[in-house]
This record gives C-alpha cells, structure tokens and sequence, in this order.
C-alpha cells in the first residue's frame, strides 16, 4: 500500500505531459466516486444506478456558492462542509423512500431519481434562472488554500489524491466498523440482520449518506476543476461508467475498486489511437472481463470476498428454498 | 383551460400509441427477467437495430424502384425482417454475452455489466458502419399525409391505428403463445423455477434462447413503428426508449407480462398527460416521479405478486 501511495505521489513528477496528469487526477476523481458507490453497492448490496445525481448536487452546489451566478463566492474550504452536509443529506432524501424496495426496485427508483436530478438540472433555467439550464454554469472560483491558488493540472492532481487517500481511509475504517459490519450483514441477508438487532432503516440511510457525501464532494472538486458544470456531466451513463469501475476491480474491495476506476478512465485513454474504435472494444472489454472474471479483477487479501447479490443470486436462492 | 381541453383527446391518442410501443419493448424486458433474474441492459439497443433494419429495408425498396409500393406489404415486411434479425441478434447476445456468466451462477451484477457493454458495443457498431448522422424514414412515402380521418372531433392518422394495431396483436400473439401453448407452458415452469423444470425434462437452455428471440424480435418491430412514427432513427434511439420501456416494466411489476403492457400503456398516457397539462419539458420528471411513487405505494409494481417477490427475496 504504501509503494502504490509512493507510487502516486511520484507519477505526475514523471509523466510524459500534462495531458496525464489530468487523465491521473480524474483517475482520483473517479476513484474516489467509485469508492462511495462501493458503501452503497459493495458494502451494504443496495443497487444504485442513480449515484450520479449526487455527484451533479454536489457539483452544482460547489457552483452555486462559488461563482457569479448568485454572486456568492466563499472560499473552497468553507464551501465543501456544505456541500458535504447537504448531499449526505439528498442521500437520506433520496434513500428514505427506497427503504421498502429491494434489488431490482431500488435499482430503478435510484435511476428514476437520477434521470429527475439530470433533467431538473436541464430544465431550471425557466421561469427563474437557477441552473443555467443546458449552457450550466460557468467562471467558478478556482480553489484556494490560503495564499495558494490552485490553478496546473499537478497541483490539482496533488489535491484530489488527497482527497481520494481521505475518502480510502474513511472507506476502510468504516467497513471495520459497527456500521461496517451492519451493512455487511444486511448485505448478506437483511432478514437475519434485523433479527440480530440491526436497525436497518438506520443503516441503509448512514450507506446513501456516507455515499453521497463522497459523491458530493468529488462534484465540488469536478466544478472547481473544470471552472464549469453542465447537465451532461451527469448523465446515467456516468452511473453505468462509476458502477463498471466498482464491478469490474472487484465489488466490495477497496483496491479492487480503485483499480476498476484506474481502468476505465484509462482505458478509453490508451485506446485514442484507434480514435472512434475505442468505445466499441471498451464495450467488448467489459463482456470478456465479465465472462472470465466475474468476480472483478482484485481478488480480497483479507477475507474471501463475499460478492453481495443484492436480492440473492437465482439459485442460491432456490436451494434455500428447497431445502425448507 | 379550453385551450387544453380542446387538445386532450388528440394528446391521448399519441399517448396511447406511444403507451402500446413502450408496451412492447418492456415485454422483452420483463421475459428476460422472468427467467432469468437480469436486466438487459442491451435491450434498448436491440430495438434502435431493430428500427434500422426497418430503414434498410424501406431504402432497399425506395432504391429498388419497385412500382407499387403499399404500406399493405411494405409495413409488415419491414416488421419481419426488424423481427427476424433483431431476435436472432437477442439470441446470440444471450449465447455469447451471458451465458457464459449465468451458467457458472455467477451474481447477478457481472450480467448487469456484461449488458452494459454489449450495449455500448452495440451502439457503437452501429455508428461505426451506419454513421452517426440520423436517418430518415420515408414514412410519407406509405402513409400519405392524407391517410387521416377525424372521430368526435379527433384527427387520427391510419399510421397511429396500425401501430396501436401491430403492437396490440403481438402482445396478444405472445400472451397466447404463453398461456396456450407447451413452449408457453415451459417458459413459465423456467420462470417459477428453473432446476425444477430442467428436472421434469424442460430443455432450460432452448427455453431461455427462445425468451431472448421472442423478446427482442418484439424489441425489432417496436423499433420499426417508433421509427414510423418518428421519422428520424440514429444510434443512440435505444438509450431513451430502453429507459422508458424498463420503467414500464417495473411500473408494471417486472416480470409479468400483463404489468409490461398495463406499464407501458399508464405511462404513454402519463407522458401525454404532463405534455398537456404541465410542460413538455418536465414530462419525463412526471414519468419517473409517478413510478417512484407507485414502487413507494406498492413496492413489487402494479401487477407484481406481493407474497411470490417475499418468498424469492
């Protein structure tokens, strides 16, 4: 661990241009989003397809505080408890409804909440003009700390790294702990979790928030990194793109994830060369990495990764039932 | 008001047109997850191809100068050869894209991302070789501007009768194929459990292809009419029209055939619903905000089995 930490501090020093760094530093983005879903997805086995209306609130949130639009312009370091506060707050929001649904039903109610976020965020520029509608928003303060205005695509690499190093530890000290393990059991069986004395209203709303907490702020670094948000940074295929990252390295495993969300930014990347056949061999990718590793590519160190099925897989289920 | 008042009924047509359209693509939908559990995510693409195998085949005639060219012949061409390849096309993605992943048990996400990229490959594909530009569908050609008539005051063109026919047809074609007959019969012993019909002799493998065909040719044929409809087709039709027919499904209760279509129908109607009386803009907020809603209410769907989805979980 502490080699891949050196290892990201020193690669932008020795990459070849500027352009990776900024693919590096979306890396961080991605993984650090990733993470977040990884509560909800891999920890507790809630299905969201809608994460990405987290990470629009977040990031229109960072630009509503931060720029002309309503002529607000506080500080980075104020502006992110808030929007921290405020989407874990759109978590519990958006979760309360959910707590009866499971598997499939929460898939498409969290999907329906993000397709609503997306065209809100289209559609509010009439009658008042709260999100700019298509054009969004644009001239967002840069962040700031101090003296230090961040401004190259290092020093924001540097500042999401510590970002996604802040979200890893989080990560990892929460699966350790009760809460932890709360969403562990209710990902395995939410019946036997509730027996046990779990509240699993409780619970499942501490995922959604922890998750779109992380979403949230990985929003507010986007909109000060890119100086401007649009609706179609949030677009459902940014969920489908943040749940492949969490699946394909390896649901519910830290690194696992982290490498998924390497690959998949990367990816498309390296495959530029072949210009507007990248899409389609990332679409083949993901059928063949699913086909011969099902299971994602970073296998658990730790404990065997128990893969969360969200309702329970087919037949494991019938045998259950079989052998009542 | 009188204002809109006046266009209701007119709005209502479109939606039910819409409404049995959205119906036959969420039955695909809701077969696949019938049997087996999965989200076919690439759903939504085998309809886009469905709807430009229905172009390929109008452009053939066109191109073709064939004398007489009557939507009497040509529709239900353009249907079978949509139907056709847009099945077989279901039938190799099952075969190829997640079999290999359910055969083995694996979860039930490793199919969801499977889907997902054989939907992004699909899309691809077909920008690659048909373009990115839209086409465009003669549809004037077959359903002159004229092929209208008027019922208590409603104009309604012969091309919205023949979609709401065609789709209606196959819904029924399909409900009776799977009520009535011994393929029916197996389908739903698969679906209520598969090891227990693979016991009593049910050819689970052949069952579950045959779902896929059935499925996504009705995919294919919605394609056509949306595509009729529309005028305009491109690449990336199936991404909204996927989302919208899976929120149908759901609506509906995934997994029952009857919800698919009821989904379907509730929705069209919704849609048409908030274009008139809300705001163009805002109708796919109504849309999702109804289905939440509904799932809050009643967390299986409108038709889904309460007690059957307690005892699955």
């Amino acid at each position: 661990m502490a080699a891949l930490v050196a290892f990201a501090v020193i690669a932008p020093l020795v990459a070849p241009n500027d352009y990776w760094i900024g693919v590096m530093a979306r890396i961080c983005l991605y993984a650090t989003l990733a993470l977040g879903l990884n509560v909800v997805v891999g920890f507790a086995g809630l299905l969201d397809l809608g994460y990405v209306a987290f990470f629009g609130i977040g990031s229109y949130l960072y630009a509503f505080l931060a720029s002309p639009q309503f002529g607000l312009h506080l500080p980075f370091l104020v502006a992110l408890p808030i929007v921290l506060v405020v989407t874990a707050l759109s978590g519990v929001l958006i979760g309360a409804p959910t707590l009866r649904l499971r598997g499939d039903y929460l898939a498409i109610v969290t999907l329906g909440f993000g397709e609503i976020t997306y065209l809100l965020l289209i559609n509010l520029d009439r009658p008042v003009n709260i999100t700019g509608g298509p054009s969004g928003i644009v001239s967002i303060d840069a962040p700031a700390f101090w003296r230090l205005a961040i401004t190259t695509n290092r020093q924001y690499y540097y500042m999401f790294l510590v970002m996604l190093l802040v979200a890893l530890v989080a990560s990892a000290r929460l699966r350790d702990s009760r809460i932890g393990w709360a969403w562990q059991a209710i990902r395995e069986d939410e019946l036997a979790a509730r027996v046990m004395g779990i509240n699993t209203t409780v619970a499942k709303l501490q995922a959604f928030a922890t998750g779109a907490a992380l979403a949230g702020v990985g929003g507010a670094f986007l909109a000060s990194w890119q100086r401007s948000v649009f609706p179609d940074n949030f677009l459902f295929t940014e969920s489908i793109n943040i749940l492949a990252m969490v699946i394909v390295g390896g649901v519910g495993n830290l690194l696992g994830v982290m490498v998924g969300a390497a690959i998949i930014v990367a990816l498309p990347e390296i495959f530029r060369d072949l210009q507007l056949y990248r899409l389609l061999v990332f679409g083949l990718l993901l059928m063949v990495l699913m086909i011969f590793r099902p299971q994602g590519l970073v296998v658990g160190w730790r404990r065997p990764p128990r893969v969360p099925a969200p309702v329970a897989d087919v037949d494991s289920a019938s045998d259950v039932r079989r052998a009542d | 008001m009188a204002d809109i008042l006046s266009i209701l009924p007119q709005q209502l047509v479109f939606g039910l047109a819409l409404g049995t359209v959205y119906g036959l693509i969420a039955l695909g939908y809701t077969m696949v997850y019938g049997i087996l559990f999965m989200i076919n995510f690439a759903h939504g693409e085998i309809f886009m191809i469905g709807a430009y195998l229905g172009w390929g085949v109008l452009t053939f005639l066109l191109n073709a100068q064939i004398a007489g060219l009557h939507a009497a012949w040509v529709v239900p061409l353009m249907l079978l050869q949509a139907m056709l390849g847009a099945g077989l096309l279901g039938v190799c993605l099952e075969r190829f894209a997640y079999r290999p992943l359910y055969a083995r048990g694996a979860t039930r996400l490793g199919p969801l991302i499977s889907a997902i990229g054989a939907s992004i490959f699909l899309q691809n594909a077909v920008m690659l070789t048909q373009g990115a530009r839209m086409k465009v569908y003669m549809t004037s050609l077959l359903f002159p501007r004229a092929w209208r008539f008027e019922i208590l005051g409603v104009s309604i063109s012969v091309l919205v009768i023949v979609m709401i026919a065609a789709a209606a047809l196959m819904m029924w074609g399909l409900h009776e194929l799977v009520q009535r007959t011994t393929l029916g019969r197996s389908i739903r012993a698969v679906a209520e459990d598969r090891e227990m019909a693979a016991v009593v002799g049910v050819n689970v493998r052949r069952v579950i292809a045959v779902t896929f065909f059935l499925g996504s040719a009705l995919a294919g044929a919605g394609g056509v009419l949306v595509g009729l409809y529309y005028t305009q087709i491109d690449f990336f039709m199936g991404y909204s029209a996927g989302l919208k027919a899976f929120t149908a499904a759901v609506l509906g209760g995934i997994g029952n055939i009857r919800g698919a279509m009821l989904g379907g129908l509730l929705l069209g109607l919704i849609e048409s619903l908030a274009v008139t009386f809300i705001n163009p803009a805002y109708k796919d907020v109504v849309a999702f905000a109804v289905l939440i809603v509904t799932l809050v209410v009643r967390p299986t769907g409108l038709l889904g089995d309460v007690s059957a989805q307690a005892e699955k979980v």
